[in-house]
């Protein structure tokens, strides 16, 4: 597909309370905050949080979706802030700040409850 | 006291990782991915590939090892109860399929101070058995009051 200027994406993906275990074996990032509630609610969180780079994940998938595959994704750069939980719908949404050369810039983030747990995302597609 | 910067530019020894056609699903699956170039061998293959793609972000799978002895280096002084992982880039190279090596080296491209936050900046170049550049990494992890 082709991007234009001012076009919009949009990927709304609700946690399911066992993804960070899947991720946590998928990725090797078995860190306890991930995985153990006691453990983080002893570390002060709410309980068992997202991983930043699961919620990095659908931000990716977001674009791969959005530009027609994963070939297109030529760079893409965010900034982690507060906790994902699990449970509750997140929504990534970016729009097209630039098209020049053959590539598309994306500028991206993803909410959720009213926060914005990853913010300043830019990518980068190959158009 | 403000981090020391000795460190910047210190490579650690390279990783290498052996990308199978179960992880690549696993790791899509857990992911919530659904297009079938990462879990049908014949949808890849129609489409140009020799076996399953691996997705973008999968790129953390086969990177994320080559960063850890960074993370514990006493030379590069992060205080592990107080780091967050701030911020993440990755600039990608040709798909890595099922059957690809990937061979990862880590370096420290930067450690500074601002804010009475410690910023401590990884760069990952990950290269196939081709010699080519899959991804470069960039994980900026910060220690509060550090």
């Amino acid at each position: 597909m082709s991007l234009q200027p001012g076009q919009t994406i949009e990927l709304r993906v609700t946690p399911d309370p066992f993804v960070t275990y899947r991720y946590a074996g998928a990725s090797g990032d078995f860190n306890p905050i991930h995985i153990d509630e006691e453990f983080a609610r002893n570390v002060g969180l709410p309980g068992r949080i997202l991983h930043g780079l699961w919620t990095m994940a659908q931000v990716a998938r977001a674009h791969t979706e959005a530009s027609g595959g994963p070939e297109k994704l030529r760079r893409l750069s965010v900034q982690f802030r507060g906790v994902g939980r699990l449970g509750e719908e997140i929504a990534v949404t970016g729009r097209v700040t630039e098209v020049r050369d053959g590539t598309a810039v994306v500028q991206s983030e993803a909410e959720q409850g009213g926060q914005r747990i990853i913010r300043h995302g830019v990518a980068e597609l190959e158009i | 006291m403000p981090p020391s910067p000795t460190a910047i530019g210190k490579a650690y020894p390279p990783i290498s990782y052996a990308v199978g056609r179960e992880k690549i699903r696993e790791y899509a699956s857990a992911v919530g991915e659904t297009n079938p170039l990462y879990f049908d061998v014949e949808a890849a293959r129609t489409a140009g590939h020799d076996d399953v793609v691996a997705p973008p972000m999968f790129a953390v799978v086969y990177s994320a090892r080559a960063v850890a002895p960074g993370l514990f280096d006493p030379e590069v002084g992060i205080d592990f109860a107080r780091m967050l992982h701030a911020g993440q880039e990755f600039v990608w190279g040709p798909l890595v399929v099922a059957g690809d090596e990937v061979t990862t080296t880590a370096s420290v491209k930067d450690i500074s101070e601002r804010g009475g936050m410690s910023f401590f900046v990884f760069e990952t170049v990950s290269l196939n058995q081709r010699q080519e550049t899959v991804s470069t990494g960039t994980w900026t992890q910060i220690v509060r009051g550090g």
